[in-house]
């Protein structure tokens, strides 16, 4: 059997990964694509708790099923968006999107 | 500890998957970050199938990797011209924002690696589809019918959304 911390150190990078793009990123999706990064890396972390301290229940199994789910549901509305954004400004650099600063 | 094919096999994916995930923040072009991103959604379906969740990783392979990708994809071709390239960040915010991410990092490990988990038990088995449907259906206790109603709004919500959003006017 794997360590179950060998699986936290995999799940631990690739959440860091997703920060870092998102600090570093200018671009609306690029933004977008290392908030998956993160979103997948907790659920990676619920399966592993659920599989390796509590195997006889299915809460995280069924956290992880939901949040796969819900990160769904925000993609395609944060996309839907993005692509407006694109459709009124022709550019989703978000350096350029301070149309609605005050 | 003796090496067996169980770990050679998670030794692979997460070599594949750490790979993938530095390429996918740190390319240049957005198409090819979303391809790295595919990737890393096919890694982490790995891991499912090595844990025994199978009706999980089928999700993940679903969902994620066949429609969140293609959303993408098309989205990234729809937004940016040929040719295009990230913008070049100023050096300073560049290493603000590595610093942060090594610090946090190490934090996390250090913390995650000196605690005291339960004692972790691996059973091998799958788990059965016909136990996760019934969990899913039941209101008893350890039911979740209601999440998955509640998710069923969430997604007839987020379909009218997209489109009252993305609509031509």
């Amino acid at each position: 059997m794997v360590h179950m911390e060998y699986y936290l150190i995999v799940s631990t990078i690739m959440m860091f990964a997703g920060i870092y793009g998102f600090l570093t990123r200018r671009n609306l999706l690029a933004m977008l694509i290392s908030v998956e990064l993160i979103l997948n890396s907790v659920d990676i972390n619920f399966a592993v708790f659920n599989r390796f301290l509590f195997p006889g229940q299915l809460e995280g199994f069924f956290f992880s099923l939901f949040a796969i789910g819900v990160s769904a549901a925000e993609t395609a509305v944060a996309i839907a968006i993005i692509i407006n954004i694109y459709r009124n400004m022709k550019n989703i650099q978000v350096r350029n999107l301070d149309k609605m600063k005050w | 500890m003796n090496i067996t094919l169980d770990l050679i096999v998670f030794v692979v994916l997460a070599l594949f998957i750490v790979v993938s995930s530095i390429l996918a923040v740190s390319t240049k072009r957005i198409l090819r970050a979303a391809t790295y991103l595919l990737f890393v959604l096919f890694g982490t379906a790995g891991i499912y199938f090595q844990l025994n969740y199978s009706f999980l990783g089928a999700v993940q392979l679903l969902i994620y990797a066949g429609g969140i990708t293609v959303l993408y994809v098309f989205s990234i071709l729809l937004t940016s011209s040929e040719g295009d390239q990230a913008e070049k960040l100023k050096k300073s915010r560049f290493l603000a924002g590595l610093a942060a991410t090594l610090a946090g990092m190490g934090i996390c490990l250090f913390v995650m690696l000196k605690h005291k988990f339960l004692a972790p038990v691996f059973e091998h088995g799958e788990l059965p589809v016909r136990e996760i449907g019934h969990a899913l259906m039941s209101t008893e206790k350890y039911g979740y019918v209601l999440p998955f109603e509640v998710i069923s709004i969430l997604l007839l919500a987020c379909i009218i959304g997209g489109i009252m959003i993305a609509r031509k006017r």
